[in-house]
């Protein structure tokens, strides 16, 4: 796979340092403090981390779903290269559907439940593209059939609560797919779903991904989803961007300790029973008060003092394309000897106390 | 799987739990139609063990569970539990075993009474059957939140609604732990928790088996974390059973069209695993009100043939300690492929 | 509007709605006037005998002039008189005397047996639920003002020779009756859903019985619900005992003046001529109800069970 991040060629989305911070009477949540990245059609971005460290957050950012009120947004986000990082859900909203759709975590909330499904999605090509109502029907017929969801013309004068997770998750990618958008975003598409159904969802999203030469940004907290289907992979932690690198480089030389733990938490099926997991101890930083220097560094087995103070920045170290924010990284001879540096502290790598 | 039978069971004597043709239905309604949530189940869990429960949602995980627990109790079947078979007891009879097992829910938070302090949640059954003195009682919370990993002093008195979803979970936890049971079933506990709060509430769970003796009902649709846990898995699929086995074994070589799967649907953390190289599962679990004749499985199932239409598979025995009910099971090291033309009857 | 469009909104309302709820737990500049006002009234009404106003008995016949006219300007009667010369600030807190502990009564009995047969029959459903829903449906089937009428036509009958009860006490246990159909369906409908949860399963497999579990576990998630429909009905019930006065079956205005007697009576009398005597018992009425809507909104976004969202 070739170095997608740094690609010559017109990226479809560019982010720049985009920050999002929410005024709360506790203080300024850092929800997404300083994120960077482009991504060109026909690619997928994987955003990984855990719950609470800012995929969301960013994502509405991009989508201009944040609310107004209370919201502080900074740096710049460029889309075939205007600019839309401050533009409100007004001036968005002819992106919306056209050049930008969305998949959300939660299918029965994100669709209207007193609506036919059917009317859910004419409705969106009838405002966007202006169509006939009958073109609008046999578009919707069609759009359904192509999400893999069996009697179509049935189902699209049933109402979402008569339809199972599944099968809601696909109408959304229809209503998504509908005009025909440049980005599609899926934000944890199937986290509410099970495995099965969940193998067939993702399919399906790389099927018509291809199919339609869209650009997708799959997010998720399993680094098992994106691993094949993603191009670039994106590490988030505490509303940052820890390592960044094509799919393939990152499971190979993976550098931040925070992306290694977040795999080895992964009960595994080739190891045997009772594996004791390699979870990550404490919790998530408070994003109003995080941590100077690495917002790691409280749970990292691989801390320094240096850590403690200096915020390491993301950058590109040995091979091009592959950026990560760390002193001491893994599978390096510092991290190695900061690592058994600790371990012979008697610092437990991994701490499976509080969350 | 379709399959009945109870090739599977282990010796009476061997076992704590011995749940034997349990079958649980819902009226739809007042249409006269009933749901089969749960159909001839069979299983045993030994004294220490953790019994791995696994299946897409809907195929009546949750409903075994609550049955064994007598929440409802089950339409037929017996829950032999020690001497007693649960589902016969009524009343101040049932009411009283109650403490012996205990469940843990997939929702950390439908499960909390949002109105109700941490200390008060986890110390209502002490309360209910006035085990120890108030200080004993007090002494035993303090004990019950370290084991699971929270600050007693600074969190016996806050609501559940200033914990995170894993906290959440330890709470449960606790609860489940403090009136000594002997078994707990655990109904997805970390469904509902990210990857890197789930290993930590999967390991909490180790520890506490082992600290207080416990014997665990795992339900769970991810393979990977019932095998992490398991001493053995029984697999269902729409209210039946389709394999039972110790997990090794099991994984390695799953013997049920629908096991393997289940197993295949997996996403893998390795990129070079293509994902559409795998064998996908097609369609959707059928509706539990009209399951399809034979082996309910056959409607999805790539090696379908007539039999399985006309004929339920029986459990039977495939392999040490491994049972399968189908007709058709899979060889060893045999993979299932998409190719195969699903039988339509 | 695309798709993403018509969620859009959605998401920001939900924003929105987030902010909203924040901004009315506060008690803000209403809250504080609506809590003020209910403090006052509720305090003179309390201590009406013992403040230095006149009896609401005592009647200034002199200070009235020959067209029945009594001006505010007549020195020491703040409010003025109405046509029998009877001070109008003396009225005015006697009758919320009367009418607030009508008014309360009611909506507490409601509250009790409402609460009780509600919570019965969301926890026991089946034929418990049938039998009080049955109930239920038939007094609301009643219109509300009709029913309160016979039962206290019936009430005061049944204790006439006996005396036994005073005409409020009577009041009160009418308009409660009616009150309660309305709260017992909503501690129904709470109870249904709160019983659904995961925790009272958690509860009965600890071994607790129905009795905790219905007051321990689920009556305190319901009784917000149940808070801030009460507040409301005190409302309603202060102006349902005005219009049973006003259809001659409430309090005797020459016995004791309530609001609800007193707007009937001025209305009948006095409306051409001197408005204001209805204008006053009017905007006391509605100033109690708008404070005690005002206050139930506020305290159901402070009483709302919190809830951590994964
Ligand atoms: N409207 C808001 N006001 C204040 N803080 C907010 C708001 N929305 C989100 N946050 C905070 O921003 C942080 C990031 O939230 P976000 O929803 O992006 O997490 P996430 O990575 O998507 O997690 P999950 O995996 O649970 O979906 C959290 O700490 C959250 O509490
Ligand atoms: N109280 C109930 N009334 C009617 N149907 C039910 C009820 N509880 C569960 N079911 C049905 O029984 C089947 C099995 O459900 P459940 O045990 O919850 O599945 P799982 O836990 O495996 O996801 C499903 O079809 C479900 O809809
Ligand atoms: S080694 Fe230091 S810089 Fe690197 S992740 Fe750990 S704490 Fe952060
Ligand atoms: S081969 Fe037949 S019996 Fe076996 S699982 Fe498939 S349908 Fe069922
Ligand atoms: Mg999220
Ligand atoms: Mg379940």
């Amino acid at each position: 796979m070739t170095d997608t991040m740094a690609a010559s060629s017109e990226p479809l989305i560019a982010l720049r340092d985009v920050t999002t911070y929410f005024k709360t009477p506790r203080g300024l949540v850092r929800a997404v403090d300083g994120v960077s990245f482009s991504l060109e059609r026909g690619k997928t971005l994987g955003i990984v981390g855990e719950s609470g460290c800012g995929k969301s957050v960013l994502s509405k950012s991009i989508m201009g779903l944040l609310p107004k009120r209370n919201v502080v947004r900074g740096g710049s986000i460029k889309f075939e290269g205007r600019e839309v990082g401050q533009a409100g859900a007004n001036e968005l909203r002819e992106l919306w559907g056209n050049q930008m759709a969305m998949v959300f975590q939660d299918p029965m909330t994100a669709l209207n439940p007193v609506m036919r499904v059917g009317n859910q999605i004419t409705e969106s090509l009838i405002h966007n593209l202006d169509v006939s109502k009958d073109f609008a029907q046999e578009t919707a017929l069609q759009l359904l059939t192509s999400v893999g969801i069996p009697e179509p013309s049935r189902r699209l004068r049933q109402y979402p609560f008569e339809l199972s997770g599944g099968m809601r998750q696909r109408v959304m990618i229809a209503i998504a797919l509908a005009c025909g958008p440049k980005l599609l975003f899926a934000d944890e598409p199937t986290t509410a779903l099970d495995v099965t159904v969940q193998a067939q969802i993702l399919d399906l999203l790389d099927a018509q991904q291809a199919e339609r030469f869209m650009a997708m940004i799959l997010v998720t907290h399993d680094l098992g989803v994106v691993a094949g289907r993603a191009d670039d992979i994106m590490v988030m932690y505490a509303g940052q961007a820890v390592e960044k690198a094509p799919t393939r480089t990152l499971f190979a030389q993976m550098r931040h300790p925070y992306t290694e733990a977040l795999l080895k938490s992964i009960p595994k099926l080739d190891q045997a029973s009772h594996t004791r997991l390699d979870a990550i101890g404490g919790r998530p930083p408070d994003l109003v008060h995080p941590p100077t220097g690495c917002r790691f560094a409280p749970r990292c087995p691989y801390a320094q003092d240096r850590c403690l103070q200096e915020a390491p920045p993301l950058v590109s170290h040995d091979t091009p394309g592959h950026e990560f924010a760390c002193w001491y990284p893994v599978g390096t001879p510092e991290g190695a000897e900061a690592l058994a540096k600790n371990q012979a502290a008697g610092i437990a790598a991994t701490v499976s106390g509080g969350n | 799987m379709a399959g009945t039978g109870t090739a599977h069971l282990r010796e009476p004597g061997e076992t704590l739990l011995r749940v034997e043709n349990l079958v649980v239905e819902f009226p739809v309604g007042r249409s006269g139609l009933k749901v089969n949530a749960v159909t001839n189940i069979s299983l045993d869990v030994r004294e220490g063990e953790t019994l791995g429960l696994v299946g897409e949602s809907g195929c009546g995980k949750s409903t075994t569970g609550k049955a064994i627990m007598q929440l409802p109790a089950p339409t037929s079947g017996k829950v032999l539990f020690g001497e007693h078979d649960l589902a016969a007891l009524k009343g101040e009879e049932l009411r009283v075993m109650r403490p012996r097992l205990q469940m843990i829910f997939q929702d950390p938070i439908s499960s909390l009474n949002p109105r109700r302090k941490v200390e008060d949640i986890i110390a209502e059954g002490l309360n209910i059957w006035n085990i120890g003195t108030e200080a004993e009682r007090d002494a035993k919370v303090n004990e019950l939140m370290e084991a699971v990993g929270l600050d007693p002093e600074l969190q016996r008195g806050k609501r559940p609604h200033q914990f995170s979803g894993g906290q959440c979970q330890r709470i449960s936890i606790a609860r489940a732990v403090a009136t000594d049971p002997k078994l707990i079933i655990c109904d997805e506990p970390v469904s509902a928790l990210d990857v890197s709060v789930q290993a930590q509430i999967l390991n909490l769970l180790e520890d506490m088996k082992a600290r207080y003796g416990l014997t665990l009902i795992f339900i769970a649709h991810d393979l990977a974390v019932v095998k992490n846990v398991s001493d053995r898995v029984v697999v269902m699929y729409l209210g039946k059973m389709c394999e039972v086995g110790g997990p090794d074994d099991l994984y390695a070589n799953p013997r049920h069209p629908y096991t393997a799967a289940l197993l295949s649907a997996i996403p893998v953390a390795d990129p070079s695993v293509k994902p559409s190289e795998r064998m996908t599962l097609g369609g959707e679990i059928p509706s539990p009100v009209s399951p399809p004749s034979g082996c309910r499985f056959r409607t999805r199932c790539p090696r379908a043939q007539e039999r399985c239409a006309s004929e339920e598979p029986q459990m039977q025995q495939i392999a040490e300690d491994h049972f399968v009910a189908c007709h058709f099971p899979l060889n060893p090291g045999e993979t299932l492929t998409n190719s195969t033309e699903a039988f339509t009857a | 509007m695309s798709v993403s469009g018509a969620i859009a909104p959605n998401i920001q309302l939900g924003a929105k709605i987030k902010v909203e709820k924040e901004k009315r737990k506060r008690l803000g500049i209403t809250g504080t006037i609506s809590a003020v006002w209910l403090a006052l009234i509720g305090l003179s009404a309390l201590l009406a005998p013992w403040l230095p106003i006149p009896s609401p008995k005592q009647a200034y016949i002199d200070l009235v002039q020959p067209d029945g006219n009594a001006p505010f300007s007549t020195s020491g009667h703040v409010l003025g008189l109405d046509g029998g010369g009877h001070d109008m600030l003396a009225q005015t807190i006697h009758g919320a005397r009367v009418s607030l502990q009508i008014a309360f009564g009611a909506v507490m009995f409601g509250m009790v047996v409402g609460g009780f047969l509600g919570l019965s029959a969301g926890f026991f459903k089946g034929k418990v639920d049938r039998f009080i829903s049955t109930l239920f449906d038939i007094f609301l089937a009643v219109p509300a003002l009709i029913l309160a009428m016979s039962l206290v036509a019936f009430l005061s009958g049944s204790s006439a020779q006996s005396g036994f009860l005073s005409i409020e006490r009577i009041m009160m246990l009418a308009l409660g009756i009616v009150a309660t159909p309305p709260l017992g369906r909503i501690a129904r409908a709470s109870t249904l859903t709160w019983s659904e949860r995961e925790f009272v399963m958690a509860a009965r497999a600890q071994g607790a019985k129905n009795f905790k579990i219905m007051f321990i576990e689920i009556l305190p998630n319901v009784l917000p619900a149940m808070m801030s429909i009460a507040l409301l009905s005190v409302g309603v019930v202060v102006v349902a005992e005005g219009g049973l006065s006003l259809l001659g079956v409430g309090v005797n205005f020459t016995d004791k003046p309530s609001w609800g007697n007193m707007i009937a009576l001025y209305a009948q009398t006095d409306l051409q001529l001197h408005p204001w005597l209805v204008f006053t018992p009017i905007i006391a009425v509605f100033l109690t109800v708008l404070s005690l809507n005002n206050l139930g909104d506020i305290i159901r976004a402070r009483f709302d069970a919190k809830e951590t969202t994964l």
